[in-house]
């Protein structure tokens, strides 16, 4: 021992030291989380719910998926200051499959003419899968004035890697 | 004929794994009984069963079998033989043979070593190995068999079988579908094997725990014994995580190396609990504490791992890894759920007599530096954790969708890494027991007020970010004094022995592998840190696009735009390349070449960086497709990433002090042994 007032602790006010500690340090990690959580989720909207919340959704953190427009497609590569639109499609994945699969929703949101359009600007390079009929996923808030602001976009094509069978002809 | 033979041998191995596993329990209670060796032999007969089947996949690849569902998926005709045979992982079926061999290996090496001295504890090990193979293996016979073939009907209907629908023929595409462009890459055809080497071999430590428990042992043998293997899987691991982000750096075109994707923190989680592990069994080797911990932190890290190939394998999240989706995910959790709560029994169970054998003395000690360090990982992994699952929970319970990104990890993580990286400095120089501030303060006074040069140095180059200033200060404190450590060592060892200080530093290390190992490995952590406060506070970037003789400009780089060229390949890719030249300060450094390969088959792009790297920062540059790219415009982004260079450096000093720590001494084959004895011995008495 090299403390003489550690022999006086008792294993029980010891314990209880240790506990205090533990508990205070676990209790500010679950803090952290939980502000954490609350300030940067992302709520997931399809064009449609995010159209019903009107101006409620003005500001609020939000992640939209739709089906590029690929007329719609304006992209100024001086200022990499790019505008698109999107349709609505189901943000359930059930649904989606219920309707035929993702490349048939997308395929059909875009030739839709009464499907629900949302228009997106975002700063930055032109994604290489920016194409007609790409799913977008973007992270963003909406202005005043109807436009979102898309701070990431991510791009998904249904691509022949997820087919459920080689769809080659045969030899 | 090949495929029969193959899948054969998958059954085969079935057989073996579940008698093994169900034998040696029936055993369980007689481990001399010569049963056990029938149960030991089946387990190592294992191997060469599933590589027989790998080689059959293989060979089938790489000589175009494309009447196998697996081969026409993964494989095509004009992919290079080793990108071929590479694509034995690169699907769902093919990886899980594939993790079932691994797996079979480290459980035929383990039956190998000799078990004079934990006979007992041979059974369980055998069963809880067995059973996990006996799963994954099972896995591939009855939900995902690679040798599946592809049959054609009467109507010209596809579909894929191991045996023919009735009328059907056997059909062979043409062609394959070819590996993702994605995946052809170097780092890539490495990433998986390292990774699953490090989840699989896991497996191994968790088997002795649940041994240990089973047949009510009290003591850290099943931890020595089994130190070795953890320490290899967590190698693996950390390399495995390590290649994969250097392969988004070199392949994914963002100027990043990690994005917080499920899948990457599905394969941090459990390094972070083993990570939190090889610490804690320190604790329990040296003063017999913290044992139900150490058992808890075990059985996390085998839920985690399998976890951890369930979400790569399930398909539940979607995520740029997520290109297997399957009905596999119900039966992975089941395993997972079944498992755990076997573990958790065993535990229970035992839970009196794994008593600790001495009190926490102060928060201040040793001991109590390692347990807020494990705090701090728990920590962590439950922020990652709740990070994956909080989007899953809050659609079930409320039907809402959430997502959480990159900035939940970092600002919930940060703080706590930042926390375990002050602890790497201190914990190692407190004395075991208690120490005192005045003690401490003694030895790292010195180191300190060096640091301090760094912050200031920063400063005075116009660094005003008060978080990066902090974050450098520590991790150039942590480094100091870790170093100091190493002088501190090597001057009293050259005092006793009178040894110059190089040779006194050198026999240092080699007489204290484990601990100076250990040290060297804080010095990559630091390392890497230092790489990481590089691109994360400093990353700066520019785009634009410009004609031949244009320059863009950042920092201190000037980037003149030469020329492009675009040009067919035989794999069926058009790349376009630029040339561009990179001036730093005026003077002329490197001509790079960013590009972009149209994979024409899958109709896919991949923007591939150019790169100028120092150890100070990395000049990356990426051809952005915006219009036909020619000598009259071509759009780049350029970041650059301070520091960089420190984070991959840092991985191979990590590495290397991984490697000194495991390293098997010659003199004494079971090392660690001695110095634990005397906490084993008063188990005893206890």
């Amino acid at each position: 021992m090299n403390s003489s007032t550690t022999i006086l602790i008792t294993p029980k006010t010891q314990r209880r030291k240790f506990l205090l500690g533990g508990i205070l340090i676990v209790v500010a990690i679950l803090y952290l989380i939980a502000s954490t959580t609350q300030s940067t989720s992302h709520y997931f909207y399809s064009v449609d719910e995010l159209n019903a919340r009107g101006t409620e959704a003005v500001g609020e953190n939000v992640r939209i998926s739709g089906a590029v427009l690929e007329k719609s497609i304006m992209y100024d590569p001086e200022t990499l200051e790019l505008r698109f639109t999107v349709a609505h499609v189901p943000g359930d994945q059930e649904e989606v499959d219920a309707q035929g699969g993702l490349a048939s929703v997308l395929h059909t949101a875009v030739t839709d003419p009464n499907s629900s359009r949302l228009d997106v600007f975002h700063n930055g390079p032109l994604p290489d899968l920016l194409r007609n009929e790409a799913q977008a996923i973007m992270d963003g808030h909406l202005t005043e004035d109807g436009i979102f602001v898309a701070d990431t976009l991510l791009l998904k094509c249904p691509t022949k890697y997820d087919d459920e069978l080689p769809t080659q002809v045969s030899g | 004929m090949l495929a029969d033979f193959g899948f054969t041998a998958i059954c085969l191995a079935l057989l073996c794994s579940t008698y093994a596993a169900v034998l040696s329990l029936a055993v369980a209670r007689s481990p001399q009984h010569r049963w056990l060796a029938s149960a030991r032999n089946a387990a190592i007969a294992v191997w060469p069963l599933l590589t027989l089947a790998c080689f059959c996949l293989t060979y089938m690849i790489i000589n175009e079998h494309f009447e196998l569902e697996y081969v026409s998926r993964v494989s095509s005709r004009a992919m290079p033989w080793y990108l071929k045979a590479t694509a034995l992982w690169g699907g769902q079926a093919g990886s899980l043979l594939f993790w079932s061999w691994l797996m079979s290996t480290y459980a035929a090496l383990v039956m190998l070593r000799d078990w004079r001295h934990e006979r007992d504890m041979q059974p369980y090990v055998i069963a809880a190995t067995m059973a996990t193979l006996a799963f994954f293996v099972g896995l591939n016979v009855l939900v995902e068999n690679p040798f599946t073939k592809l049959w054609i009907d009467q109507f010209g209907q596809i579909r894929a079988g191991f045996l023919a629908p009735p009328g059907a023929q056997l059909f062979t595409p043409i062609d394959g579908q070819g590996l993702n462009p994605l995946l052809r890459h170097p780092g890539m055809i490495i990433h998986p094997p390292m990774l699953y080497l490090g989840f699989v071999g896991f497996v191994i430590p968790y088997s002795f725990a649940i041994a240990a428990l089973a047949v009510g042992r009290n003591d850290s043998v099943w931890i020595r014994v089994s130190r070795r293997w953890t320490l290899v899987s967590w190698l693996f691991l950390s390399l495995g995580l390590l290649l994969g982000g250097r392969w988004a750096y070199d392949v994914l075109g963002w100027g990043g190396y990690w994005g917080w994707d499920p899948v990457e923190i599905a394969a941090f989680m459990p390094w972070l609990t083993s990570t939190a592990f090889l610490h804690s069994v320190m604790i329990q080797e040296k003063r017999g504490m913290f044992k139900r911990w150490n058992m808890i932190l075990i059985i996390l890290t085998y839920a985690l791992v399998i976890f951890g190939t369930f979400l790569t394998r399930s398909g539940v999240l979607s995520s740029v890894h997520a290109f297997a989706q399957s009905a596999i995910g119900p039966l992975f959790f089941i395993f997972i759920g079944i498992t755990f709560t076997i573990s958790l029994i065993l535990l229970f169970r035992g839970w009196e007599r794994l008593q600790s054998e001495n009190i926490l003395n102060s928060w201040l000690s040793r001991e109590g530096l390692f347990l807020l360090n494990n705090l701090l990982f728990m920590g962590i992994l439950l922020s990652c954790f709740w990070g994956v699952i909080y989007p899953i929970i809050s659609e079930l319970t409320t039907g809402q969708k959430v997502t959480v990104g990159p900035p939940y990890y970092e600002r919930t993580t940060g703080p706590q890494f930042a926390a375990l990286l002050l602890l790497m400095g201190v914990a190692p120089i407190a004395a075991w027991r208690v120490t005192t501030a005045r003690r401490l303060g003694r030895i790292i006074w010195k180191p300190t007020a060096f640091s301090l040069l760094s912050p200031l140095y920063g400063l005075a180059n116009g660094v005003t970010n008060t978080v990066a200033l902090l974050s450098i200060w520590l991790a150039s404190l942590v480094f100091c004094v870790t170093l100091y450590e190493f002088y501190r060592g090597a001057s009293v060892r050259r005092k006793s022995t009178g040894e110059n200080l190089f040779k006194a530093l050198w026999d240092l290390i080699a007489r204290n592998r484990r601990r100076y190992g250990g040290y060297v490995i804080h010095l990559g952590v630091i390392f890497m840190a230092v790489g990481i406060i590089g691109i994360e506070m400093f990353q700066t970037e520019t785009q634009g696009t410009i004609a031949s003789g244009e320059q863009l400009k950042l920092g201190d780089y000037i980037m003149i735009y030469n020329d492009t060229v675009e040009f067919p390949t035989e794999d069926n890719r058009i790349i376009t390349r630029a040339t561009v030249s990179v001036y730093k300060d005026g003077e002329f450094v490197a001509e790079l070449h960013p590009r972009r390969d149209f994979y024409v088959d899958s109709q896919q792009p991949m923007t591939i960086p150019g790169l100028y790297s120092t150890l100070e920062s990395d000049f990356y540059v990426l051809l952005i497709n915006w219009k036909p790219i020619s000598k009259q415009g071509a759009t780049f982004k350029i970041y650059l990433n301070p520091l960089v260079s420190w984070l991959w450096f840092g991985g191979f000093v990590f590495i290397l002090g991984t490697l000194i720590a495991a390293w098997p001494d010659n003199n004494n084959p079971r090392s660690g042994q001695p110095k634990a004895l005397p906490a084993n011995r008063s188990a005893r008495v206890a």
